[in-house]
């Protein structure tokens, strides 16, 4: 299982904050994820793969190749703006 | 050596805070502190509030991990961090940075280090309502290239 979240601006444009995956495909990466959620949304895909979109793994900041294993929880959002 | 990190939607005290960094510390000739507020005007447009989304699972742990830097980079002593979200309003408090150390110099800059890098990495995300006329409207704040490379300049 996998928990994947979205925040601030790409949550609204995409109309949720949260997606649990049951069962994905062994040996996902980040981008293959990505790949997948567009696949089941074509709507999101110029927002999903929007050149600033960053992604985390485990509340850490990761990039497209990392490897994923159940229980992963992936945010996806946009350049932060706190301070 | 102690750290404090708080991210609440409660306001918090400069005084307060102050005092957690100075109470019973002869240690330590220097304290600086940086508070961050909602300002009237931002980009241009006419601001009345605003509102901080965060993700809570991260924020924490990201707000450690920048102030161990700090405290590789600096001799420091306490720390002290504290972010705020959901509605804000002008005026209100959002962001508090102190630092103490045995000499200013680190002290300054481990205090701006901590703000540049909580302002390109810590998870927050400030929608503001803008004023025009008797119109209001909310928007996503875009993030600053500025910001970027104040960030840069430290690594």
């Amino acid at each position: 299982m996998l928990t994947v979240l979205f925040f601030a601006q790409l949550r609204e444009r995409l109309g949720t904050d949260k997606l649990i995956i049951e069962t994905p495909a062994e040996s996902w990466t980040v981008a293959d994820l990505t790949k997948h959620l567009v696949g089941q949304y074509p709507e999101w895909q110029k927002s999903l793969l929007a050149s600033n979109i960053i992604t985390a793994v485990n509340q850490q900041v990761a990039d497209k190749a990392q490897a994923l294993k159940s229980g992963d929880e992936i945010a996806y959002f946009p350049p932060v703006t706190g301070g | 050596m102690d750290t404090f990190i708080r991210v609440s939607v409660e306001d918090f005290s400069i005084a307060d805070e102050v005092d957690k960094l100075t109470n019973a510390n002869v240690d330590d000739g220097a304290m600086v502190t940086f508070t961050g507020r909602v300002r009237k005007r931002n980009d241009g447009h006419d601001v009345t509030g605003l509102f901080l989304e965060h993700y809570p699972a991260m924020t924490n742990k990201l707000l450690a991990d920048i102030c161990q830097q700090a405290r590789a980079k600096w001799q420091l002593n306490r720390i002290v961090v504290i972010h705020r979200v959901g509605q804000l309003y002008l005026g209100d408090n959002i962001v508090f940075v102190g630092v103490t150390s045995e000499h200013r110099g680190d002290a300054f800059a481990a205090a701006e280090f901590i703000m540049d890098y909580l302002k390109v990495s810590a998870p927050f995300w400030k929608k503001e309502t803008r004023a025009n006329g008797d119109s209001r409207t909310d928007e996503w704040v875009e993030a600053k290239a500025s910001d970027q490379e104040k960030a840069a300049h430290w690594s």
